[in-house]
């Protein structure tokens, strides 16, 4: 008797945002294999974008057409709701973005392979070799960015995981100046990355032993039904959250994050730092909230504790940097931390979880906005060798490029949340929900949850003490005698720059829209 | 009557629109200054064309405001939630506001015009007409909010305008060291508003005036907010005691003085007192005496300060002080002082522009010589600016029929119906107003020629000329317009409240003759003294009244000994106390937070195997702790 294979039934209308990046993926794999060297720029560059915006497009469909998912699709491995959209749209803006700034002359290395400095370097320099293979390997970062937080089991994050992962090893490596930064930072990425997967994988077994299932509802569904002191479902749980904080960088898993920002080329810092983050975030949430959500009476005093590590050790190691990407990397460090406060509030209503997950989604969107333009920013300020990063060459900057120097400062000033930027809706509209979601609690836990909010009004104010220094160094200090040249920005770049600036500036003076979007994503909260 | 209810506008149509107004300057002052050198060449053209367009839509607001039944004259239109669950962001539409933005637009523009050709030879004109720009619409923002936060911004925008163009010129020391003087003096009365509004929060839980109560009676808290938004009005509005940056404001370009030092923006105190008048300062309230006290105080004052002053605009800065403190007797007076207070704020709006344009086009022909000892028998040369110059005068010391006499003599009769002793006070100030601008009429358009070698003066061009005739046609009509049928006092009836009965217009009471004869007086008195007599061009000594005048009544010598000098010894002190308490904790906490930002950063090793080390660490607490936490 021959077993009948089901076929399996595919949303495709539903995935096609997903299913065009990869597809675009593939095709940019195939232009690198059989176009001509001197062709496949022009084929890629605008494969990448379009496939990006397309996909943006198709998300933006959905949203119109508003005939968003009800249940999981796919068999069961993937969840398009609400939040998905949400973080699907955000995550394609600031990837179609960084590609811009990708696309900027003067980033990559032509060769990887070549000695820095050697004559074989220079050869393939001068032949115009460079490596095109970059747009096919970001798409299938963006890919599996995408899959990640969308993942309806423990199963298909891992995928997710590793497809959004892997690319960005690579890329990490490519920087054109200070190669071997760039390689060990490369190598220590993957390192750390395999490690961390490792903990996640062993986690996504144990909790398969617990339950039976690895899909996310079958998780919680187990929960609500057996025995909640099981060591299995707590030892799966926790090596489950090690896995993912390590992603989004917190204490004490965050020590990969300054290395690799260092190292890594400055546009892939900003996908690393906007669209990496906003995955893992939305990864994060799925697991705590929805398959371990009968669970958070345990995971919320271990977050509790994670959330408020990060945020300090962000904010205070931040204090003492002298090179501004490393002094990015612990800022992202901080607003990691920011972003578990928000992911600890959870309610026992479901109107209570919208207001918690609508602020981490308007959090998700404006933190990433911002930090592209950022990056976008330092990209500009340049060395005879490559980007001026040490902070003691951007004194006076500001006398010499004040408009750049002013679009910086703003930025910096969004991160520490000063009113009339977005940023400062950002935390107020997070920390209004853990306040929110401590006072429903009681009395114990709410009075742990507005020490929490304290600490993270105490990091903010840290924080701002070193954005500010900043901004002192570029307005208030003498120049450096040679001090570094403001490169002619490319359109792309100034495009990234202006975006960045007008959504910062917009929603700052004008939150209720965005407001508005993100409580209509976050509405229909994660489907089960 | 209390003011009418404020509803919410619903129907379309240039009300709802009307956050065109503040677009538009704004729009004009963003692209002048992110597009500086390439706008160069039409620059200017685009600030007044900015400014018009405003203008523009605030008569269509007015227009459409008039059309509807008194019931309805108050609408807001809500614009965005601003920050979720306190504050909305909306403009307040009413006869109160439409009447300011008028005003703003209107002199606004023709001041705008003016600068063209008084500016011309500047090369950072652009700049100039961004800033001015800049300020219009923080200005219109100012009066068209709906709550005390958005009108808080405008009010720190029209600041910040006063501030870069004060200091506009800032290669002299003196006007940015004057700059900077405003800036501070004009922080203490910000306290005061700011404090006055976090109390109205904690009070009432509202910002917006739509939702606060008219009250009858006062009671302590509301006292307290009324002392404090007098104090944020007396800073802005340049009332004793934080009068003294305004006389140094004059550094700034002419229409800068003529704009923001006379017209418009140093009237907001009064407009945030009538504005907050059926809130905190209800009629017979003691708030309400504070700022009629406070009124008549700086209309003494600043008239004796004019008296004595040589440099033209000086002079017409003291008169500016004088006028608005005869805006802000009438504003503590109540509603029927309102109406008057606002008729002489819009009259004067007028003719003081005038004057300070025509000063303008004086110095402009004098090579920028402020020295009214160094004019003299200019009425032959410059016979527009003369005339022009004249109508201003005569309505300011309130000549029967021109508009100022029928908008100060409304303030003096209320004032004396209802507080005597300031009411005669103001009529001693008439007094003296005939006098100080008698003088400056005679010294610099009377007698003989005591001109520098080098002046050639010659009348200015048509774009300087034609806004000074416009301003003078307001400066004759406009005050018996508004006065005479009480049309200015019922337009505004529905914003500010309605008194108990209308007051009639008295030519020949005991006030207003005793009025007249005084600026008769006072006038004959400086015929006397500087129109037959010589002028000395070198400052006499004078008595001991006349050096307490120039020096403005030891206003910065008392603030320096009583305010400066104090601060500096506790400063010093502060300095002392913190160098060796709190600099110790905060430098300890500072180095506490530095020195283990160093210690942790250490951990930092650059080893993959230590990092990796530190995950393994962290997972195994991570779990331990879950598994603590699962068996409690």
């Amino acid at each position: 008797m021959n077993p009948t294979i089901e076929m399996p039934t595919i949303e495709y209308a539903t995935l096609a945002p997903l299913l065009l990046v990869f597809g675009a993926a593939i095709i940019g794999v195939l232009v690198e294999a059989f176009a001509p060297r001197y062709l496949r720029r022009s084929f890629q560059v605008p494969l990448t974008l379009l496939s990006l915006i397309g996909a943006f497009a198709l998300v933006i469909v959905q949203v119109v057409r508003g005939d968003v998912e009800t249940g999981p699709v796919a068999m069961g491995a993937l969840a398009v709701d609400g939040p998905a959209l949400f973080i699907w749209g955000v995550i394609l803006v600031l990837s179609a973005v960084c590609v811009l700034l990708i696309n900027d002359e003067g980033h990559f290395v032509a060769s990887a392979a070549s000695v820095p400095g050697s004559s074989d370097e220079e050869a393939s320099e001068k032949a115009g070799h460079e490596h095109t293979e970059i747009y096919p390997l970001v798409l299938f970062a963006v890919g599996g960015m995408l899959m990640f937080p969308a993942a309806n089991d423990l199963l298909t994050m891992f995928v997710g995981l590793e497809v959004m992962s892997l690319p960005l090893y690579l890329l990490c490596g490519l920087a054109r100046r200070r190669r071997l930064l760039s390689q060990e930072a490369s190598m220590k990425y993957f390192l750390l990355g395999a490690f961390s997967s490792a903990f996640f994988l062993y986690g996504a077994a144990m909790l398969y032993g617990y339950a039976g299932t690895v899909s996310f509802a079958g998780i919680n569904q187990a929960l609500a039904q057996g025995s909640l002191l099981d060591p299995l479902l707590l030892l799966g749980a926790s090596l489950l959250g090690v896995g993912l904080l390590f992603k989004i960088g917190a204490a004490p898993f965050q020590a990969w994050k300054p290395d690799v920002y260092q190292g890594a080329p400055t546009p892939i810092t900003a996908l690393m730092a906007s669209g990496t983050l906003v995955a893992a975030v939305g990864a994060l949430l799925r697991v705590f909230w929805v398959g371990l959500g009968n669970l958070d009476w345990d995971w919320r005093p271990v977050l509790w504790v994670v959330a408020a590590l990060t945020m300090i050790v962000g904010a205070v190691i931040a204090i003492t940097q002298t090179d501004i990407k490393r002094m990015l990397a612990y800022s992202s460090i901080a607003h990691a931390g920011f972003l578990l406060v928000g992911v600890l509030a959870t309610y026992d209503t479901g109107a209570g979880n919208v207001v918690s997950l609508q602020a981490i989604l308007f959090y998700l969107l404006v933190y990433g906005v911002a930090t592209v333009g950022a990056f976008a920013v330092v990209t500009l300020v340049r060395d005879a060798g490559g980007e001026a990063n040490h902070l003691s060459r951007w004194a006076g900057l500001g006398k010499r490029a004040p408009i750049l120097s002013g679009v910086f400062a703003f930025f910096l000033l969004a991160f520490a949340g000063i009113p009339l930027t977005s940023g400062f809706f950002g935390k107020y509209a997070l920390f209004t929900a853990a306040i929110g979601s401590g006072r429903e609690a009681g009395d114990a836990l709410g009075a742990w949850m507005t020490g929490l909010v304290v600490v993270g009004v105490i990091a903010s104010a840290i924080a701002a003490f070193f954005y500010v220094r900043v901004i002192v160094l570029m307005f208030f200090s003498e120049p450096v005698a040679d001090g570094p040249t403001i490169a002619v920005p490319s359109t792309g770049t100034v495009a990234v720059i202006a975006l960045s600036l007008l959504v910062t500036v917009g929603v700052g003076l004008f939150p209720e829209p965005v407001l508005q979007l993100a409580n209509t994503a976050a509405s229909s909260l994660f489907v089960r | 009557m209390d003011p009418v209810e404020i509803i919410q506008h619903t129907a379309g149509g240039v009300i709802g629109m009307s956050w065109l107004m503040i677009a538009f300057p704004l729009l004009g002052a963003t692209i002048l200054l992110v597009f500086n050198r390439y706008t160069n060449r039409w620059g200017h053209l685009l600030g007044v064309a900015m400014s018009l367009a405003s203008f523009v839509v605030a008569v269509l607001a007015f227009v459409q405001l008039l059309g509807l039944p008194e019931a309805q004259r108050r609408q807001a239109v809500h614009l965005w939630e601003f920050i979720p669950g306190m504050v909305d962001m909306g403009l307040l539409v009413d006869p109160l506001s439409i009447a300011f933005a008028l005003l703003i637009t209107g002199v606004g523009s023709l001041i705008h015009i003016y600068s063209i050709g008084y500016m011309a030879h500047d090369p950072d004109r652009r700049r100039f007409f961004a800033y001015l720009n800049l300020f219009v619409a923080a200005m219109l923002l100012l009066v068209l909010a709906d709550n005390y936060l958005a009108l808080f911004i405008g009010w720190e925008g029209v600041g910040l305008a006063s501030y870069l163009l004060i200091g506009f010129w800032q290669f002299k020391p003196s006007a940015a060291v004057a700059a900077k003087k405003a800036f501070v003096v004009n922080r203490v009365g910000d306290f005061g508003l700011l404090v006055g509004m976090f109390l109205i929060w904690t009070t009432f839980g509202t910002l917006a005036f739509a939702e606060l109560k008219p009250i009858t009676s006062e009671n302590p808290t509301t006292l307290a907010i009324g002392l404090l938004l007098l104090l944020g009005a007396c800073g802005k509005s340049a009332q004793l005691p934080l009068q003294s940056w305004l006389l140094d404001a004059m550094e700034g370009p002419t229409p800068v003085s003529a704009l923001i030092h006379a017209a418009t923006m140093v009237t907001a105190g009064v407009y945030l007192v009538v504005r907050s008048g059926a809130f905190f300062f209800p009629e017979g309230s003691g708030a309400a005496l504070a700022v009629a006290i406070v009124g008549a105080a700086t209309l003494l004052a600043g008239a004796i300060i004019g008296c004595a002053k040589d440099d033209i605009k000086k002079g017409l800065a003291g008169s500016t002080m004088s006028q608005i403190g005869y805006m802000m007797l009438g504003a503590g007076l109540g509603p029927v002082g309102y109406a008057f207070a606002i008729g002489h704020l819009i009259t004067h709006g007028f003719f003081k522009a005038d004057m300070f344009l025509g000063a303008g086009s004086v110095m402009h022909a004098m090579n920028d010589e402020v020295n009214m000892r160094k004019y003299g028998g200019l009425r032959k040369y410059m016979p527009i600016t003369f005339a022009t110059f004249f109508i201003g005068y005569l309505a300011i010391i309130g000549f029967p029929l021109l508009s100022g006499y029928f908008t100060k003599d409304g303030i003096i009769e209320s004032a004396i119906h209802a507080e005597p002793v300031l009411g005669w006070l103001a009529v001693l100030g008439a007094g003296l107003t005939g006098f100080y601008m008698s003088r400056m009429v005679f010294m610099t358009f009377f007698g003989e020629k005591r001109w520098d070698k080098e002046a050639h003066p010659h009348e200015s061009p048509a774009v300087m000329t034609v806004p000074l005739i416009v301003l003078s046609i307001g400066s004759i009509f406009l005050g018996g317009y508004l006065v005479l049928s009480n049309t200015l006092l019922l337009w505004l009836a529905p914003a500010v409240g309605r008194p108990a009965e209308l007051p009639g217009f008295h030519p020949f009471s005991v006030p207003g003759l005793s009025t007249l004869a005084l600026v008769a007086v006072g006038a004959a008195f400086a015929w006397f003294k500087y129109g037959r007599a010589e002028v000395p061009a070198v400052q006499p000594r004078g008595s001991f009244l006349t050096t307490f005048a120039r020096r403005d009544l030891y206003g910065d010598a008392l603030n320096e000994s009583l305010i400066m000098r104090p601060g500096q010894w506790l400063t010093r002190l502060a300095v002392y106390f913190d160098n060796r308490g709190i600099d110790g904790v905060v430098n300890g906490l500072a180095a506490g937070i530095g020195g283990s930002s160093g210690r942790l950063r250490r951990l930092q090793t650059g080893f993959a195997r230590t990092y990796a080390l530190s995950i393994l660490f962290g997972a195994a607490i991570l779990t331990g702790a879950l598994l603590l936490v699962g068996n409690i």
